[in-house]
This record gives structure tokens, sequence and C-alpha cells, in this order.
């Protein structure tokens, strides 16, 4: 029985490692700039809790393992030193590994959340609703037009429930349905809600932001890659949830600047 | 406290007469303690099945199943889920789970029938207020059954019920009308039962310790529920109020959650100024200690049985109830973590991080005690006991994933994916069950006076631990390939090649589920049909075994007891035997 | 062994009769079980109860600093005046109280030394308590009278936030309050029945509640007067 419970730990403890190491199913490419950190973040903590699993689990195992021996004339053991050596080496050890882990990583949090973006980013205004993201772009002007709710006529393909006719700064707002950026540029987007709660996740760029309705939220990254990547909502909203995505295409300068051209003619 | 005089003359409560006072209305805590199990029962099983139907529908979407569209003919036409009806069974799995079995089944029902008998007591310090508790639990459980079946179908907000989707009212979606609503009386009604029941358990810990009976000779499992119901009360009187405003939202058109200018359903809501971020930090302020009251009574319950099977002392046990406090006391100051990524104050990542990280320390020190207990003993394999073994062994599991959960900068990527389902499931619906089933077998024939099949029970042990871990370590791969949980299907480009593993998940998860009909059977069959037990058949040394299986209506014959030694006296040279009891004059080593 | 006998004489019958089937439950006739000493059991209990109580209205007023600090439309409001004389009442109330639980500590020495006859401290004791409840029911229908006021300004539970906080603030106080005033009635009948005898009646306990009911009032006046 004992010995039966340490070889299946031990087992299943070494098949389940076997696919962290060999990352069968794993994060997808990085193309951001901040992506590196948190992929070294995350390679950190992988190794450092792979070892401790590890040592948990084949330890009990092999505990058990001795533990399941009849023989009637062994006696108890207490661990050599009683509770005080786990206790301590529990906090101390446990206690290095949180230091280091929160040193490292407040500075990688510290990059993608607190720092401000660049001062020549590409401002980008996202707009999630039920069931879809739109983006929005400040066309010539560089100015955005304002936002009114109630003009909001999504027939009509006037998402954002912008006012032309009043407001001069909204008449040339280009509203897609995918975010079209160019490389190596920084890239802000400001991201707002229109009826509950969503949140913007691409994983190739490693960022995740939950839209709050009432709340403007910024949101900076620069991608590394072209190429065509998925956006998809992860804050459950509605029954339209897993559906819920949105294309981010990444191209050279000079093609976003054409693909921008010809969004600005319409 | 104990021998007053006044104490005599004010009983309790006679004995009762009549089936009804007997085990219907019953004020006798052990009673409460087996209806609480066996609403437990019923409500593991209701969320069990749940979690089979959104199993299935992951990994086959478009067949269908047989007899759902019995359970909703507009949820499930021809027997195929909607979105939403999938997004409501989440719901209620989640909610069914979380509060009518993790937190009845360890806590009140083990707590309930074991606390006064561990301590000495004869009952509950108010069996009143314990049996309205127990009724108004039940009628919770009632108003949220009731929610199954309203017209706009169950609520799909999630257990955790992020306004403004669950606040604005049914413009939001199906799902968000009257089920969202009864949704929420039922847990504030909930709230109330709970708060009762910790009351309860804190003055009978307090007040109703029988001579000799210090706070260190209280059993592992019995400093386990007193810590927990300190948590709860703390806890429930949170959720309470943020239930209140939820309610009001919907009805009353106040705007506690619900800001201006949202537009749903083409319609602009009558609704302004209110917080979003308001309810998830009532919620999590909630939610986390929840968690804790989840998985604490497990473990004070691993800890008191293991010791009984390994025939030495649990290692450390005044470290282990420290490590209970500490982590009770921490609880309060990590709601944060799960908001890292909601739009609250990226400044406040770090205050939650902090303390999110420091809680893993009396954690990882309750496991290593666990483990080096096992050291050096002469293991007794019973189901009990390989539950124990399991235990520490799913702990360990489900404990490591939270370490990347605990880091904000880890937590962009790994938020809302199903590397959290993973790590709360191992935690909870894994260790904390193992908890229970250990604390089931180890229990049985003193609640009922006869033994649970072994044979049996050793095979729902072999089965449930290799299915568990068939089910819920792969969801750690699909987290880390950034596979989003709370998804009815999978139909993004970069999610249909994990497919694949969700049949595997779900195949587990349904041979799993079949291997829980064994202990099922394994309950009713001995329940009639088991070997009588003997009063103390596992050789322990706590109170509950120095009384008849089952005890007496006083718990102990007309008994006072007195108490002489800790509830860790095992491995010691005792005229024979290798253990003291705790209601026995012989004291053999200072302990 | 280490398995503890029954002495002789123990309450409970507990072989099976050679059935094999486990022991009954029942104890025989005129057991009587033990518990702790009720007062302080009663005691405890209500300090926890009142504790959970508390953090109720602590999550409640960190929900209205947030609500307050969360949007521009908190539109302050002059408080009734009424509300200030319902706070006299109530503290008239924990006078009043406490005055009938002076009157009861000091029954067990007036048995023997006879100063003040029992039965006259009885009488006063209840009707100190009586008048107890009596200023609590003034106190409530004063705050229906604040409600109204309310109302006739058009300030309903939904019309904006500080109104919303101002209904569900005294609100829930008067229903705690009402349910307090159950409990006294509960005291009350107890004292009654058994002739004086405090410990027992559960008025210590009931004590600790309505003190509280009374500072939580004052802190909630504080809250509303500063914020609205």
């Amino acid at each position: 029985m004992g010995k039966l419970f340490a070889v299946l730990v031990i087992v299943i403890t070494l098949v389940s490692v076997s696919f962290f190491v060999r990352r069968t199913w794993w994060m997808p490419t990085d193309i951001s700039t901040t992506g590196a950190a948190i992929d070294h973040q995350l390679d950190e903590t992988m190794i450092e809790t792979g070892l401790l699993f590890l040592a948990g689990q084949l330890v009990l195992g092999l505990f058990v393992w001795q533990a399941s021996n009849k023989n009637p004339a062994r006696k108890i053991k207490i661990f050599p030193g009683g509770s005080k050596p786990v206790v301590i080496a529990a906090i101390f050890v446990v206690g290095i590994e949180i230091l280091a882990l929160t040193f490292i990583g407040s500075k990688v949090w510290a990059a993608v959340n607190i720092a401000p973006a660049a001062a020549d980013s590409l401002h980008v205004d996202v707009q999630a609703e039920q069931f879809a993201f739109y983006f929005r772009y400040a066309g010539p002007d560089g100015q955005f037009g304002g936002i009114h709710p109630d003009k909001i006529d999504d027939g009509n393909g006037n998402y954002f429930g912008l006012d032309p006719a009043n407001d001069v700064a909204a008449r040339d707002d280009v509203v897609v349905g995918s975010l079209v950026i160019p490389v190596n540029r920084p890239i802000l987007l400001t991201l707002h809600s229109k009826d509950v709660g969503h949140s913007f996740y691409v994983p190739v760029l490693r960022i995740q932001q939950d839209f709050v309705p009432g709340l403007e939220i910024p949101v900076h990254f620069t991608a590394t890659q072209t190429g065509k990547f998925e956006i998809v909502c992860t804050q459950l909203c509605g029954l339209g949830h897993y559906n819920m995505k949105a294309y981010l295409q990444v191209m050279a300068e000079p093609d976003y600047e054409q693909w921008l051209k010809s969004q600005e003619g319409q | 406290m104990h021998d007053t005089s006044a104490a005599h003359a004010a009983h309790q409560h006679a004995a009762p007469t009549g089936f009804i006072r007997k085990h219907v209305f019953s004020l006798d805590h052990k009673v409460i303690g087996k209806q609480y199990y066996g609403l437990a029962l019923l409500a593991v099983f209701i969320g069990m099945v749940l979690s089979w139907l959104m199993r299935v529908h992951l990994g086959w979407p478009a067949w269908p199943i047989p007899m759902l569209d019995k359970l909703s003919a507009v949820g499930a036409p021809q027997g195929v889920m909607t979105p939403e009806y999938y997004l409501s069974l989440m719901t209620m799995h989640g909610t069914i789970m979380v509060f009518f079995v993790l937190t009845n089944a360890p806590f009140a029902a083990f707590g309930n029938y074991f606390l006064p008998i561990q301590i000495g007591a004869e009952d509950m310090a108010f069996p009143r207020f314990n049996m309205m508790s127990f009724w108004v639990t039940f009628t919770a459980f009632v108003v949220m059954m009731a929610a199954f079946f309203v017209s706009d179908g169950p609520p799909i907000s999630g257990w955790t019920a992020y306004a403004p989707l669950s606040a604005v009212g049914g413009d939001a979606g199906p799902g968000l009308a009257l089920g969202q609503t009864l949704w929420a009386i039922s847990i504030a009604i909930f709230c109330i039962a709970s708060l009762l029941g910790a009351l309860n358990f804190i003055a009978t810990t307090l007040d109703l310790r029988t001579k000799g009976m210090s706070l260190a000779r209280m059993p592992a499992s019995s400093w386990a529920w007193f810590v927990t119901a300190v948590i709860s009360l703390l806890a429930f009187a949170v959720l309470l109020p943020a239930c209140i405003l939820l309610i009001l939202d919907r009805v009353a058109g106040t705007s506690f959650f619900i800001p201006a200018g949202l537009i749903l359903s083409d319609k602009l809501q009558p609704h302004s100024g209110g917080s979003v971020l308001l309810w998830q930090h009532l919620f999590w302020f909630f939610g986390h200690p929840e968690v804790y009251i989840a998985i604490l009574p497990s473990i004070g319950i691993v800890c008191h049985i293991l010791p009984v099977f390994a025939r030495k002392p649990l290692l450390g046990p005044r470290a282990a109830v420290g490590c209970m406090i500490a982590t009770g006391f921490l609880s309060y100051m990590v709601w944060g973590h799960h908001m890292f990524v909601s739009g609250m104050s990226p400044f406040s990542a770090n205050l939650f991080s902090v303390p999110t990280l420091v809680i893993t320390i009396p954690m990882t020190i309750l496991t290593l005690l666990l483990i080096c207990s096992v050291y050096g003993a002469k293991m007794r394999f019973t189901s009990a006991s390989l539950f124990c073994l399991g235990f520490i062994s799913v702990f360990i599991s489900g404990g490591i994933s939270g370490f990347f959960l605990a880091q904000p900068s880890i937590d962009i990527y790994l938020h809302a994916t199903y590397f959290v389902v993973a790590h709360f499931h191992f935690v909870m619906a894994v260790a904390s069950l193992f908890g229970v089933f250990a604390g089931t077998y180890f229990w049985f024939p003193k609640m009922f006076g006869r033994m649970m099949n072994e044979t049996l029970g050793k095979l729902h042990f072999w089965l449930t631990f290799i299915g568990v871990y068939c089910i819920f370590m792969p969801m750690h791969y699909l987290g880390l390939a950034g596979n989003v949980r709370r998804y009815s299907a999978f139909v993004d480009d970069y999610l249909i090649p994990l497919i694949p593993v969700h049949k595997f998940i779900t195949v587990a998860a349904l041979l799993t589920g079949a291997a829980q009909f064994i202990f099922l059977f394994n309950l009713i069959w001995s329940r009639f049909k088991g070997p009588i037990a003997s009063e103390n058949p596992w050789e322990a040394t706590s109170l509950e075994w120095s009384t008849t299986s089952p005890p007496p209506f006083d718990n102990f014959g007309g008994r006072h007891m007195v108490v002489y030694n800790g509830p860790n006296e095992y491995g010691v040279e005792n005229n024979g035997t290798d253990f003291v009891m705790q209601v026995s004059p012989e004291k053999v080593s200072a302990s | 062994m280490a398995t503890t006998t029954l002495p002789p004489g123990a309450d409970i019958a507990l072989d099976d009769q050679g059935s094999g089937k486990p022991p009954e439950l029942t104890p025989r006739p005129g057991y009587v079980a033990q518990s702790g000493s009720p007062s302080q059991k009663s005691e405890t209990g209500m300090l926890v109860a009142v504790s959970a109580i508390g953090m109720s209205f602590a999550a409640f007023t960190s929900a209205m600093f947030v609500r307050q600090d969360s949007s521009t439309d908190w539109q302050h409001f002059q408080l009734p005046y009424v509300l200030y004389l319902n706070t006299l009442i109530l503290i008239g109330s924990s006078v009043t109280l406490q005055l009938s639980r002076q009157r009861f500590s000091a029954m067990p020495q007036a048995a023997q030394r006879a100063v003040t006859p029992v039965k006259v401290l009885l009488a006063s004791g209840i009707y100190w308590l009586y008048l107890t409840a009596a200023l609590g029911l003034i106190f409530v229908l004063g705050q229906i009278l604040a409600w109204r006021n309310l109302a006739a300004q058009g300030l309903f539970l939904a019309t904006n936030p500080s109104a919303s906080f101002f209904y569900l603030f005294t609100a829930l106080h008067a229903v705690h309050l009402l349910g307090g005033m159950g409990g006294l009635f509960y005291v009350l009948r107890k004292l009654v029945r058994n002739g004086g005898v405090a410990e027992t009646s559960g008025l210590s306990a009931f004590s600790i509640y309505w003190q509280f009911m009374d500072l939580l009032w004052v802190y909630l006046l504080l809250l509303l007067a500063i914020r609205m």
C-alpha cells in the first residue's frame, strides 16, 4: 500500500514535471519589449517552484515508502531536531525566494504598469462591448472626438457614439474592428467599456488589462515583430464571451502608413 | 467555568422525543452535523454532475447530451447547450461547490459533530441557534436551486458575480434577471446562517471546554474549526453587505456598482456614479478569507488524523496551530491579488503581492510538518490515512501554482486562464475534499457505530488520486498556453489545437466522477450493513474516542470528562500499547 | 488499555442488549445535560455577534467612502433635526437600561440585608426595562419621521447616492434595534418568570447588544453628519 503510494506519487510527479520541462504546451513567442522580462520571471519561478515541487513530492514518497516497512521490531523515529529546523528552513527558504521574486518582479511590473507611455506613442482608443472590440484612431488632426453614449448606433457603424455633425475632431476619426499598428513603435491604448466588464488579453504581447465601466484605463506596449495575432476577452461579459475577439495586425511602418491612409480616405 | 452550581440549574435542553424532534428539528449538534453533511453530499453530487455537463460540452460541443433538454428546453435545445446555459451551469457549479460543499462539509458538518465532543462539552453553546443555522443554510440552498427553474434561467455571471454584469438586470443578457436576484438572496441568507454558525463555534470553544482541556491540549481539528469560525465571522459579515447592495442595485434602482453611460440591449441604463471596483473589493475581501475557510478545516482534520495512523505525534503541533492562526490573519490582507489587472491602482499590486507571498510561509510550514510527521512512522494504511497522504501531495501541487499567481508581473499573463482554474481546484476541490474524505472514513465509525468497507475505500482512493491529477495537472499546461477560462467553447485560432487536451480532461473527469459512486455506495451500505464499530477502533487519543460509537445524547453518558494529556500521545510506551488517551491519567512524557 | 469504563449508575444504557446493533441514543428519563455558566456563554456569544455586526457596518462605511469618491454625483443635504432628538432618546434608553441592571444586581444582597425589599427592586428593575423598550420604540418612530422628512424633500432610496446610504444605514440600524427589542422582551419574560434572577435571563448579554446599538448609532450619526 505504502510502496504503491510512493511509486504513484513519484511517477505522477515526474510525468507532470516532464511536460513543464519539455514545454509541450507553452506560451507563444513573445513579441513585445517588456515580454522578455516577464518570461524570465516566469522561468525563474518555474525553476524554483519546480525544485520545491519535486523535493516535496519525492521526499513525501520516500518517507511513505520507509514508513510502510512492516518490521515489527522497528521503532518510530521523530524527525531529527523536531519541528524547529523544519520551521526555520521553511521561513528561510521561502522567505528568500519571496524576497528575490518580489524584488525582481516589482521592477517588471513597474515597467509594464507604472512607467508612463513614451511621449511619442501612437494613441489608439479601444472600446469593448458585448461582444466585440473596436479601435479608434485620431486621424490627421491628431484629436479624438468626444464620445456620446446616447448617439451609439451599431447598425450604422457608429460604435463609439461620435457626433461628426457637431464635433470637428470626430470627423476624421478612424474606427475599425482590428488593431493595426506599426512594428517597433510605442503604442498607447486607452480602454473603456460600453456596457459591462471586459478584458484585453494579447498572449503574445504578455499584456492583460480589464476594461472597467466608468474608467478609462491606459495600456502601453511596443511590438517587435510583424504578424497577425489574436486579442481575446478574458472577463466574463455574457453569452458571447467565448467568441469575443479581435485581430492584432503588426505591420512594417510603410505598410501601416499605407493602411492608415486608405482608412482615412473613407 | 466547569462546575458552577448555576450550570446545573439551567440545563441546555432535554432529551428529544419523537421523530421530528430527534431527526429533523433537532437541537443536538450531532444530528445537526449529520444534516450539514447530508446537505453537502447532495450539493456535491449536483455540483459534480454540473461539472460533467460542462466538461462534456467543452470537449464535444456539438454532441447532444441526453436528457439535458428535459432540464432546460431553452438552455439546451435538443440537448446541445447554448453558450449562456454553459455559463449558468458554470456559475451554479462554482457557487454550489464553494458555499454549500466546501464551507459546509469540512467546517459545519464535521465541526458541529466533533468540536463539542473533542473539547469535552455536551453540546454547542447555543443549540437553538445551531439548529437555526442549519435550516437557514437549507433555505439558502432551496433558493439557489430555485434559480435553476426560473424562466430567464440561472445566473451566468460566475460565482464571483462581477458588477455591472450582475447588477444591471436582464438588459445584460439571458440569465441575469430573476435568476441573478435569487442568487444574491440565497447568498445573503447563507451569510446569515454562516454568521450564526461561526458564533456558536467561537462561544463553544471559548466557554465550554471541559476541565483540563486547555487551549494547548485542543486537537488540531478543533483549533482549525475555531480559527475558521473567526475568519468566517468577519468574512461573511462583509459579503452580506455586498449582497444587500447588489440586490438594491438590481431591484431598487440604486447605483452602488453601476456607473453612468452604460448601453445594454441598445438602452442607456438609468444608473450613474457607481463603482464597478467596489463590488470586487467587497467580494474579494470576503472571497479570499473564504478559500481559507474552505481549506483550514481540512488541514486541521489531516493534522488530527495522520498521527493516529502514523502511530507517532504530529511534528510541531504548536507550530501547526500558529500557522493556522497566521494564515487566518494574513488572509485579510491579500484580497487584491484577485484584482491585479482589474484597473485598481498599479501601486497597490505590491501591497497585495507581498502578503500573498508571505502567506505561503505558514502554508509551507504546515506542509513540511505533515511530511516530516510521516518520517519514521509505522504507518497503518487505511482509507483515512491514504487520503491524508494524498492530501499532502495535492496540497503541494495546488500550493505551488500559487507562487506564480501571487506575482503581479506573471499574473498579467496567467490571470483568467486555466492556470488559475488548476490552482484553485487543486487546493479547494481536491485538497479540501481529500480532508473531507479522510474525515469521513475516520469518523464514520464514531458517527454511525459501523465501520466502512476498507477495500472499497482504498479503491476509491486510488482511482480518485490518479483521477484528480489527470484532470487538473493538464490545466496548468493549458493556462501556460494562454487558454482563457470561462469560455463555453474554444473557437479562437490559438485555442483549437488545445481541444484534445480538453477531451482528455473530460474523460478523466467522467471516470473520476464515476469512482465517487464507490464512496457513495460505501457510505450508504456501511450505514446499514457495516460491521459494528468499537469505541476506539483506530486506537486514537482524542475525546471522541472515549465514548461510545455513536456517542450518547449528551456525548459522554453523564460523565464529566477530565483531560490530562494533549492529543498527540502516540508512539509512547503505555502498558503494552503505544498511545495514551487524553482523558487517561497515565501521564507518560512531557509534551 | 486506555479505554475508559463507565462508572456504575451512569445515566444511559450503553450495552446493545445483545442485539448486535449500535447502542441507543436516548438517556434515562430525568437526565439533565450540563452547560457552561449561561451568562458567561451568552455574553461571549453576544460579543462575537456584535463584532460581526460592527464588521458589516464597517463594510458599508467603506462602500460609502468608495462610492462617494468614485463619482461627482454626491449631493449633500441637511440631516433632519429629529435625528438629534432620537439620539438623545436612544442614549436615554441606555441610561434606563443601566438603572434597571443596578436594581437587579442589588437583589441578592437585598434578600439578606433587606435594606430595600426584594419585591420593590424587582418591580423597579422591570419598570426600567419597560421604559427602555418604550424609548427604543420611540426612537424607531422618530427614525420613521426622519425618513418622511427626507421623502418630503424628494429624497428617496435611489434618488442619489447620499440618500441611498442615509436610508441604508438608518434602516439597517433600526432593523437591528427592533431585533434587540425582541431580545428585550425575551429577557423581560424570563425575569418575570424566574423572579428576577438576572444571571439566567440574558440581561447582561442583552445589555452588551443594546449599548452597542447605542454606540453604533452615535457613530452613524457622526458619519452621516460629516459626509452628508
